[in-house]
């Protein structure tokens, strides 16, 4: 990826890298958009990243 | 997660804290400070030599304190980067300046402890806060001696221990002796609904994760007994009380309506004392007591909003308003996600979707700018190459390895013709995993891959993905599900299950030898969206759209616009509904990218995503006239109205109304709008009734116009007859506001729901008060009963888009937890109570996001057809015309040939469901993906053993 300059128009920035955070930037960068998503943990994931299914359907998290 | 990982347009910035936020909506300048990893990313191999030799132990915070692990360590073998990381408040060299041990260990080199915090200025058009949310403190978990005997655990910690890959490989252990416990309890609302530790709020989640917890470890144990203790159930949302009943019904978890007073710690067990509606106190032992706590607002919150200049609510979540879900007090500073107030998955992906859509009409003129587009190696030429198999069969933690025996599946494969590579992975769909994926592909000049490892419906594309990579056509690829086929289906019997996986493996390679690549074709789209219906998502839908540069035709069936919600006149946060509705319909009007069109219905349609063409039907008295027009996608949001039931004098008695009558009716200026007394009767042809579902609304509508009736009239008598409150979230403040202001909540069973009689014009109900333990009869002023929600007749649309609905007739949507606003049909999405009956914010969250989803498409200006489709086999086929008649997609045309006439897929329409090949009388037409050859090599595999 290499290092990107900061000053690029057209860029979007997500504080917070859980679920919600991760699902942001994707759908940011599939409108056309480049975002910096700023985590202060040391992997993106959250809390969701802890859990082993999900209700009602018991789905993997991950 | 991978996904983002993977994105040329995401840089992930990790150990990173925001230190400022300055300027205005679409020229923000961020400062940020990236603390060090203390290991240089790009050399980093996750191998885990570097944990295995640290010495200083570590309390690991990802298994909440569960387990162990070191200061130099990943969280999780899947984590996005999947790099080390040294945790600077525990390593040795870096508190002490002594040991580095893992320097030299590493063989990558990959340690660097000259790494010093980084600043740096970020310039952006918008912000999104996703926070998330933070733990319930201590304090709070004390009183059930939470801290003081092992065994009462909170539920986070209790699902890492369920965990496959958690702390205990997946088993629930007592943490005082390791004994399997045989009684566990769960005590809601901790936490939550609480006002000693100031969190009047609902979190709105525990219930459905509490019911999760107790089934998984249920399948775990099954002779383990679980009760859950509990004030209301709030499994409020779409399918959920499906999930509730089939934990008591089929899993036999016992609810008990009871407030747990106190636990015990009581010879090697834990007393509960708790007391039941009947006023009768227990005391019960149990092995292990896990507490469902609920969500806090996320450390720092409040830095974080002085920081970026916005507002807190009294929570410390961030400020909202009902019709403006997403935006923060600040403008161009949006939130999505727990942060915005306590909720789950679905709720968080959708807010997301939204945020990202609203700031991608903020940030329309730099569209595309910093855009960095994905290139792929050329696609290698593969056709005259004999076959070369990589097989790599996947442990996913112990998810499949702790039943089936991967080594063995591995090394089965490694023996089978053409099989040129074959390995074992411990997360193959892990960052890393596919790095490997493609050295392998090269080393081995792999030319086909399967992999043997969990669902192709959730993974495929991501394998798919690395293989183009890899410079591999996606269509080389076979998926082998030894996991849902396997290890969970045959989790007993660990032989059998391995035996299997052989055979699946066996069956996916003898297809692997016949697949060829296919060719992907892109289709160019027209930047325009039908949205259906002009209620308040359908509005919200369209405004968003057009905002975002996308031409709209909103189309409303009757000759109004508005739904549902112009009904009604203010919400429980006290928003005036009709001012706010006014506001949007004229935002909208005005609005040059949309066409509104009134008494008008979608009649026809057809093409595909990106290039679809419908008809428009218009009735204006006795004109009719017709419309054809072409778009790129499809917005459903044709919403729902109050179910009026045949039950409870309905209809009957002028003295029975609904939830919205009585909202009607305290808005007038009549003398006796808000009689002495008044009778409530919650779900009045819900949950079991009429309908099957809980309409999600009706018990804040219920509190509403309590909290109204007391405010006009303060003396009135008001009994509210209920199965549970559902006033999740923040409107558990109302229903508290509302019993302190003298309502009186009295629930029923729902084997005894209340009666309504009338006899003259003297209405009557029955039903039974579980605290006096005795029947009750009065006759009220009035009677208002909160009768669900039901969703627009949703037949046609369903047959016409060929979309499905669920048993209760809402739109059922792609992924409930991941992708919650699509459809199963590309190009088509829903919002609003067209997918299930939820409160305005949760409307306006949900419209905004399908506005983003479907702007995908458009922005891109091209859709990729799936290369799986039919085709035919112009010598063979006989134009006998089976096929076109057959196929539900019109996705067949018949074309002249010379004289005759023979069938040609239209491939962009094609879905792929087989129907036509499977009819051809002359085998003529074949499927991409699955040709006769294929399945014939793989049923013929299934019988012989190499």
């Amino acid at each position: 990826m290499g290092k990107t300059d900061d000053k690029k128009s057209g860029a979007v920035m997500v504080v917070g890298g859980g679920v919600a955070g991760v699902q942001a930037a994707l759908d940011l960068t599939e409108l056309g958009y480049y975002v910096y998503l700023v985590e202060k943990g040391a992997a993106v994931g959250g809390a969701m990243a802890q859990l082993d299914k999900t209700f009602p359907t018991n789905d993997c998290s991950l | 997660m991978v996904e983002a990982g993977r994105s040329p347009n995401i840089e992930i910035l990790t150990n990173a804290e925001l230190l400022s936020l300055d300027g205005k909506v679409g020229a923000f300048k961020a400062k940020i400070k990236i603390n060090p990893r203390y290991i240089d990313a790009d050399k980093c191999t996750a191998c885990g030599l570097c944990t295995q030799y640290c010495p200083r132990h570590l309390v690991d915070k990802y298994n909440e304190g569960l387990s162990i692990t070191r200061p130099i360590h990943i969280d999780f073998p899947q984590a996005v980067p999947a790099t080390y990381y040294i945790d600077p408040s525990a390593c040795l060299h870096l508190k002490h300046d002594t040991c580095k041990i893992c320097v030299p260990v590493c063989r990558s080199h990959a340690i660097d402890f000259s790494q010093k915090p980084v600043d740096r200025e970020l310039s952006v058009g918008s912000v999104i806060m996703s926070p998330g949310f933070g733990q319930i403190p201590d304090e709070a978990l004390e009183k059930y001696s939470y801290g003081k005997h092992p065994d009462v655990v909170t539920s986070l910690e209790f699902e890492r221990m369920l965990n496959p890959s958690g702390p205990f490989q997946g088993h629930v252990r007592c943490l005082s002796d390791k004994r399997h416990p045989k009684k566990i309890a769960f005590i809601q609302c901790v936490g939550s609904r609480d006002l000693g530790c100031d969190n009047g709020y609902c979190s709105s989640v525990c219930c459905m994760y509490a019911i999760k917890e107790a089934m998984v470890a249920k399948e775990h144990d099954p002779e383990c007994e679980i009760t859950v203790f509990y004030m209301d159930l709030r499994t409020q949302g779409k399918d959920f009380d499906a999930a509730r009943t089939r934990a008591e019904d089929q899993f036999g978890i016992k609810f008990v309506r009871a407030k747990v007073a106190d636990v015990m710690p009581w010879d090697k067990q834990l007393k509960l004392t708790y007391s039941t509606m009947e006023e009768t106190h227990h005391f019960d032992p149990f092995d292990m007591v896990v507490l469902s706590i609920g969500l806090d607002s996320p450390t720092g919150a409040k830095e974080l909003a002085k920081i970026g200049k916005f507002e807190l609510n009294k929570y410390d979540f961030c400020k909202t308003e009902t019709f403006t879900p997403l935006g923060t007090t600040r403008d161009g500073v949006l939130v999505a996600g727990a942060f915005q107030g306590p909720k789950d998955i679905p709720e968080s992906v959708t807010q997301a979707s939204a945020a990202a859509g609203i700031a991608a009409a903020m940030n329309k003129k730099h569209r595309g700018k910093g855009y960095v587009i994905k290139s792929y190696p050329d696609e290698q030429e593969i056709s005259l190459d004999e076959p070369r198999i990589g097989v790599f069969v996947c442990h996913c933690g112990i998810n499949i390895s702790g039943t089936v025996d991967v080594a063995k599946v591995a090394e089965y494969a490694g023996g089978m013709d053409k099989v040129a590579y074959h390995s074992e992975s411990l997360y193959s769909c892990s960052q890393d995993a596919q790095e490997v994926l493609k050295e392998k592909i090269k080393e081995h000049k792999l030319n086909r891959v399967v992999i043997a490892a969990c669902s192709p419906r959730t993974h495929e594309p991501l394998f798919q993905e690395t293989l183009k990579d890899a410079g591999l056509n996606r269509c080389l690829f076979e998926m082998v599900n030894i996991r849902d086929q396997c290890s969970w289906v045959h989790a007993n019997e660990p032989e059998a299950a391995t035996d299997k996986s052989k055979d699946l493996v066996r069956m996916g390679v003898a297809k692997a030898r016949h697949i060829t690549s296919l060719n992907e074709q892109t289709v160019p789209v027209t930047p325009s969206a039908i949205v259906l219906g002009g209620g308040i998502a359908g509005l919200t839908a369209a405004e968003n759209m057009a905002n975002q540069g996308f031409q709209c035709y909103l189309i409303e069936k009757s000759n109004t616009l508005g739904g549902h919600v112009a009904l009604m006149r203010n919400t429980l946060q006290g928003d005036n509904t009709m001012a706010m509705m006014k506001d949007l319909e004229s935002r909208v009007k005005k609005n040059k990218k949309i066409s509104v069109m009134t008494s008008s219905e979608l009649t026809d349609v057809s093409g595909f995503v990106g290039n679809f063409s419908s008809v428009i039907t218009t009735v204006k008295g006795k004109k009719t006239t017709e419309q054809a027009i072409d778009h790129g996608v499809i917005i459903v949001a044709t919403g729902g109205r109050e179910y009026r039931p045949d039950l409870y004098m309905l209809g009957k008695s002028k003295k029975v109304i609904t939830q919205l009558e009585l909202e009607e009716r305290l808005a007038g200026t009549a003398k006796n709008r808000a009689p002495g007394s008044i009778v409530m009767i919650q779900c009045a042809g819900s949950r079991g009734e009429d309908l099957q579902y809980c309409s999600k609304i009706c018990c804040n509508n219920a509190v509403k116009n309590a909290l109204k009736v007391k405010a006009i009239n303060p003396e009135s008598q008001l009994i509210v007859l209920y199965r549970d409150m559902r006033t999740y979230g923040y409107a558990e403040d109302a229903y508290r506001e509302a019993r302190e202001k003298g309502v009186i909540f009295i629930p029923y069973e729902v084997e005894n729901r209340p009666k309504v009689t009338q006899k003259g014009t003297t209405v009557t109900v029955n039903y039974y008060d579980p605290i006096l333990q005795e029947k009750v009869s009065i006759n009220p002023d009035l009677i208002t009963l909160s009768t669900g929600f039901v969703p627009e007749d949703p037949e046609n649309l369903s047959k016409l888009l060929k979309i499905p609905v669920n048993a209760n007739n809402f739109f059922l949507e792609a992924h409930v937890k991941l992708r919650p606003v699509e459809m199963p049909v590309a190009g088509v999405y829903v919002c609003g109570m067209a997918h299930s009956p939820k409160p305005i914010d949760e409307i306006v969250a949900q419209a905004q996001a399908a506005a983003a989803k479907a702007a995908i498409p458009l922005v891109k200006g091209h859709v990729n057809v799936e290369p799986t489709v039919s085709s035919v086999d112009k010598d063979t086929c006989i134009g006998c015309q089976i096929c076109v008649n057959l196929c539900p997609y019109k996705a067949i045309q018949m074309v002249k040939e010379g004289k005759v006439k023979k069938a040609e897929t239209i491939a962009a329409s094609c879905k792929g469901c087989g129907i036509c090949a499977s009819r051809c009388p002359t085998f003529a037409i074949s499927m991409g993906g699955f040709t006769m050859e294929q399945i014939n090599a793989q049923i013929k595999a299934f019988g012989v053993i190499d």
